[in-house]
């Protein structure tokens, strides 16, 4: 097994301002950016906070910036690195700081909110459920989102734009918002909710121009542009700007099954 | 005198993992006013880490399975040692939990018919798992999580306020639980009044009142070494428990699950699931052969293949072939894995292989596997498609915990103190089944809620939080900060904590060595006591490291003490100096109880060990096992009655 | 907190905002980052050069039997007539402009809405973001929320124009089945161009995001629609590879003009195959 001792460049601070400290800490074979913060906590600075939980890539909690990308610090591996090279891990940029590595993220929580939760089908009792797995894929693909909000850190409408915030559910929930669209059971729109129309209207569809970033950082692998973003935008169209799906589902009236 | 800031609830459900928010939201539908506190953010609860599935007799892929068989799997797996009544009503419960996921909108993966799929496990006699892919445990947080919002955002309607009824404080931890004054009676009369927080992000203290409590905080792995836990996992609601005066019960049963990473060793312990055996991956040794089949005890000697060609069979057709011994149940495997190694035959990390490259064609595998694919090639750099995994056991689950009503949850002595999930004893025995954790979870969760519910709804008047109480909550959290000269480290300290019990009282024990560890957890209490930190109190992890040594110390003096007291080897408990199971322990309970008053002496005794019986299992249940299988299990005494 | 402790100056929004992390670097990646959207701004740039060239140039676009995509269909009375090819005077005399311009509109208006394309010039060329997480220089975004960027959601009216006249250059490519003297059942270098470009051009139209949508993605029940379902499928499978098809086809098309070009201006003779 090798070691080598490595050089950190790591934010620490808090909302009234901050720096970037230079550390040199020790590496061993196999580990992660998050094993280094780790080893600076128990050995250099006891009090640096971060957060963190499953070490695995599967809770989404350690999101920081590495080498100015947004990443989770789990799935890092320091052998992606040169040995000379200096890392430099900050706090998410699109989001408050609360201190070191650790951001006020309950933008996401506050956008969560507003998204109006999964509409259960009338009378259809529980365990009487029935979905084609082809049906299900599709949202199940959202479904694997940890919610480490690294999309909605790099996505450049809230993280450029403070004001935008306001206005913009960011990548994260208008996938939220595909995925309960395209929920084979979902009852949405038999209680008058339309959830394309309210993507473009409520949601802030109109300030994404796809440049995907969010595809770019998800750990995950969602295709959220591709395969959430646009077809949500698609949908929009449907509802808003196409003259002949509005005339054909006013001749035919909603075809109940689209 | 702390000032500190006091609100009013009907019920604080303390950990938002599975069980804490479906508790949470049956408290909540039954018209409680309901805070939820947990120390990560919300929605990143360690039931994100399950993987394989949800137990349920729904019976949607071989119509053979129902309660029943689910009860008997669940009883033989914990060897007989389960709350006999848990077991029952968790086996009859299941699929309704996980039916009503599905109106919450979960998406579970479906069968050609489009039911719930449900796949194979280790020790379920059919497939039985709901499961979505190997993330299940999200989508199961995420469902429980969403419905949470979507209760919100019912309350938002009515009262213009998301948090009116249902409020989660995340990023908080509860040091205490806090009891009414006693007016001069036994400690018996005393009731839970509320909890004393701080908030890690300011390290603000908070008390939150609340005649009823449900402790659902999950397990102790972070005090062993190598674990698949998180560090959230250092048993606060154990502790929480026994400091308000409240029992655990058999401790000594910890699960080591079979397979963890072992390389490289920043993910060491990191779970590969079950699934992987599930779905047709075996265990091999150094010498290429798969071992499993010299493993199999005398009680399951009829349930599983004799030979390869035997057990290759079963996946395809299971009503005619006995399935193959890597899917015995958890202990069998781990200490299966352990001799190996031991003997020499293992892998160059320490560990066995674990192959599913030879048994499905990558596109299979990618499909059936993803998170394990994308674990090992993200960590490991290794392509399970094409290459073996190196894997080993971990400390996974703790089988014992806080001794509960099988049917309310309540914890024994303290009325208004609840428990479910894995912070709650007795369920699974003496080894827990795969996928029975997060059944165990909704079933108990949802009971949890019910009955706090009910119980502050029943309460008259608010019990009162006494300031004497909250002055010395505040005193003790903020003791760290005020460490004299010579002050320990607390990374240092939670490290020879981990060392200790993965060494001395970890997947093998011997009394020599457990007796050791007491005495080296006697000398880690005293140095815990002089534990202090740098900083000040906003986010700081070495000042919550420092608080939670208290929990680990204590459940681990638990666990280890429990441990030296049962002379036998069952389920997660196995001595090496009392190899075999005796028949004579199954119906003895170890109840850890606080030493009252606590001692001043840091080196004391905290824990008092006490023996007692269990409730005879009710014949109608007995009757669902054949009586040879009973004669291996029952004592002799309990035979005849 | 304390209070006085105020910053050194009010920062503005985006990553300088007063309660992000104070970090005074736009960006702290240190990859080539820029590489990816100045070499997307050089290839748009190098096409647009070239096209606005070729467009305007009103000559040397047929050689016979090759018709340079740019020019097909030829709608005005000024076009060059190409025996049994795409001659259609719609427009009368009048008109005094190039041909092209009155059919590039569709293609360009096709490519300009492409979701891939959208994405590669608001980087390459407006900056909006340059790279992820790299800061943007502007101080107000609206993104398509607004005139004229709201018009970005027409992009499926161009994909309706678009088939019609990607099948008019698959006539054209039928048409380079013929020698010089409009015989029929020859191939020459030009042929073999052609074909190459109108697979291009069929595979990145179908490819399009709004395709894949008509097809299928507007479904909430694959299963009822097992066709539909399939058609989805195979879209989805060549729209994984939209930004490559994107790319190949718009080298193609102007590598096909290049050639009518060269062999119109007399620069080179097509190679005749037989």
């Amino acid at each position: 097994m090798s070691t080598y001792d490595a050089s950190f460049r790591i934010w620490r601070g808090d909302a009234e301002g901050g720096e970037l400290r230079d550390f040199t800490v020790e590496v061993h074979d196999g580990e992660v950016v998050l094993d280094i913060v780790h080893r600076l906590q128990a050995t250099q600075a006891s009090d640096l906070a971060v957060r963190w939980n499953c070490k695995a890539g599967k809770c989404g909690s350690c999101s920081a910036e590495v080498n100015g990308r947004p990443r989770l610090m789990c799935m890092t591996r320091m052998s992606t690195f040169e040995r000379s090279e200096t890392i430099t891990v900050t706090p998410l940029r699109a989001f408050p700081v609360v201190r070191d590595l650790v951001t006020d993220v309950s933008f996401n929580y506050q956008k969560a909110r507003e998204v109006p939760a999964f509409v259960p089908p009338e009378g259809v009792a529980p365990g009487a459920y029935r979905m084609q797995q082809i049906d299900v894929e599709r949202s199940q693909e959202f479904r694997k989102c940890i919610e480490c909000f690294l999309c909605q850190d790099t996505c450049h409408v809230v993280r450029d734009h403070e004001e935008n915030k306001g206005a913009f559910a960011g990548p994260r929930f208008l996938m939220r918002v595909a995925e309960l669209d395209m929920h084979p059971l979902d009852a949405a729109a038999e209680a008058g909710l339309d959830r394309s129309r309210t993507a473009q209207e409520e949601h802030g569809l109109g300030y994404c121009n796809i440049t995907k970033c969010c595809t770019e950082v998800c750990p995950e692998g969602i295709r959220i542009t591709d395969n959430a973003l646009i077809p949500l935008k698609e949908r929009a169209v449907d509802r808003k700007y196409d003259p002949l799906v509005w005339l054909g589902n006013k001749i035919r009236r909603r075809s109940d099954d689209r | 005198m702390a000032q500190v800031e006091r609100q009013q609830w009907d019920v604080v459900v303390v950990g938002a993992g599975g069980a804490g928010l479906r508790a949470a939201i049956e408290a909540r539908e039954r018209g409680a006013r309901t805070a939820v506190i947990c120390k990560s953010l919300f929605g990143k609860a360690h039931t994100v880490m399950a993987e394989g599935g949800i137990a349920a007799s729904m019976g949607n892929v071989n119509e053979g399975d129902n309660w029943q068989v689910h009860f008997r799997d669940t009883m033989r797996g914990g060897k007989f040692l389960n709350q006999w009544r848990m077991a029952e009503l968790h086996a009859k419960e299941a699929p309704d939990r996980v039916w009503e996921l599905e109106t919450w909108g979960a998406l579970f993966d479906r069968t050609p018919d489009g039911r719930i799929s449900q796949r194979n496990f280790g020790g379920h006699e059919y497939p039985r798992l709901a499961h979505v892919g190997d993330r299940t445990g999200l989508e199961l947080i995420r469902t429980l999580q969403q419905k949470i919002v979507q209760l919100q955002q019912e309350d938002f309607k009515e009262y213009g306020d998301y948090e009116a009824r249902l409020k989660v404080f995340q990023e908080c931890t509860v040091t205490r639980v806090l009891k009414t004054e006693s007016h001069g009676g036994s400690a018996a009369e005393q009731r839970v009044s509320g909890t004393f927080c701080y908030e890690r992000e300011s390290g603000r203290f908070f008390v939150l009142e609340a005649p009823a409590v449900v402790l659902a905080t999950g397990g102790i792995g972070k005090s062993f070494k190598t674990t698949s836990n998180s560090w959230e996992y250092t048993g606060d609601g154990h502790a929480l428990a026994l400091l308000a005066g409240a029992p655990l019960l058999n401790m000594e049963f910890v699960q080591f699950h079979p397979t963890g990473m072992v390389w490289p060793p920043s993910v060491k312990g990191i779970l590969v699931t079950e699934s992987v055996r599930g779905d047709g991956g075996v265990l091999r040794n150094s010498e290429g052969k798969r071992f499993m089949f010299d493993y199999v005890p005398d009680v399951f000697k009829e349930k599983y293949a004799e030979s390869e060609a035997e057990g290759d069979r079963w996946y395809e057709d299971p009503d005619h072939n006995r399935r193959p011994p890597e899917l015995l149940p958890r202990d069998e495997v781990a200490r299966a894995i352990n001799s190996e190694v031991k003997a020499g035959r293992g892998s160059p990390h320490g560990g066995v292989f674990l192959d599913v490259s030879t048994r499905m064609p990558a596109e299979r595998i990618k499909r059936r596997l993803p998170s394990m694919y994308h674990q090992f090639k993200e960590l490991a750099d290794v392509d399970i498609t094409a290459e073996p995994m190196e894997v080993g056991p971990t400390c996974h689950y703790v089988m014992g915990g806080i001794a509960v009503d099988s049917e309310s949850a309540a914890t024994v002595g303290v009325p208004g103190l609840f428990a479910a999930g894995e912070v709650a004893g007795g369920m699974h025995g003496s080894n827990r089944l795969g996928g029975n954790s997060l059944s165990d979870l909704l079933v108990f969760g949802r009971r949890a809620g019910l009955h706090a519910a009910e119980h502050a709804a029943a309460t008259g008047e608010r019990p009162a939080v006494s300031q004497a109480e909250v002055d010395a909550a505040a005193t003790e959290a903020l003791a760290p900060f005020h460490a004299v000269e010579g002050a320990e480290n607390p990374y240092t300290l939670h490290q020879e904590l981990q060392t200790i019990m993965n060494d001395l009282v970890g997947i093998i024990r011997r009394e020599g060595e457990m007796a050791e560890a007491l005495e080296k957890l006697a000398a880690l209490r005293v140095r815990a006591s002089r534990a202090g930190v740098e900083g000040h109190r906003q986010f700081n992890p070495g000042w919550h490291l420092a608080l939670d040594l208290r929990n680990m110390l204590l459940v681990s003096e638990c666990v280890a003490r429990a441990a030296l007291e049962r002379t036998e080897s069952r389920g997660g408990h196995t001595r090496e100096d009392c190899p075999s199971m005796e028949r004579s322990w199954r119906p003895v309970n170890l109840l850890c109880r606080p030493v009252d008053p606590p001692p001043a002496d840091p080196a004391a005794d905290r824990i008092a060990l006490v023996r007692t019986r269990t409730d005879p299992i009710r014949p109608d249940l007995l009757a669902l096992f054949e009586k040879e299988e009973l004669v291996k299990y029952l004592a002799e005494e309990e035979l005849f009655e | 907190m304390a209070t006085g402790t105020e910053r050194p100056q009010q920062r503005p929004g985006g990553v300088h905002d007063a309660s992000r992390a104070a970090i005074a670097a736009r960006h702290l990646r240190t990859d080539r980052w820029w590489l990816a959207p100045a070499g997307t701004a050089a290839g748009l740039l190098a096409f647009i050069v070239y096209s606005t060239w070729r467009a305007f140039a009103n000559a040397d676009y047929y050689a016979a039997p090759y018709v340079s995509p740019f020019y097909s269909p030829c709608l005005a009375e000024n076009c060059v007539p190409m025996k049994g090819g795409p001659n259609w005077e719609i427009f009368g005399s009048w008109w005094g402009l190039s041909p092209a311009l009155l059919i590039l509109i569709f293609p360009l208006g096709f490519r300009l809405t492409c979701y891939y394309y959208r994405k590669a010039y608001y980087r390459g060329f407006w900056a909006s973001p340059p790279a992820c997480a790299v800061a943007e220089p502007h101080a107000r975004y609206t993104g398509e929320t607004r005139f004229p960027l709201i018009l970005q959601n027409a992009h499926r009216y161009f994909f309706y124009a678009a088939i019609p006249v990607a099948g008019i250059l698959t006539y054209d490519t039928v048409l380079t089945f013929r020698d010089e003297h409009y015989a029929w059942g020859h191939m020459g270098l030009g042929t073999v161009l052609f074909l190459v470009n109108i697979t291009l051009i069929w595979a990145y139209t179908l490819s399009c995001h709004s395709c894949r949508h008509i097809m299928g993605g507007r479904l909430k029940h694959f299963s009822r629609h097992p066709v539909r379902y399939r058609l989805w499928g195979w879209v989805g499978r060549l729209n994984t590879r939209h930004m490559q098809l994107a790319w190949a086809s718009l080298i193609s098309v102007a590598l096909c003009d290049f050639y009518v070009y060269l062999l119109a201006s007399g620069a080179f003779t097509d190679p005749r195959i037989f």
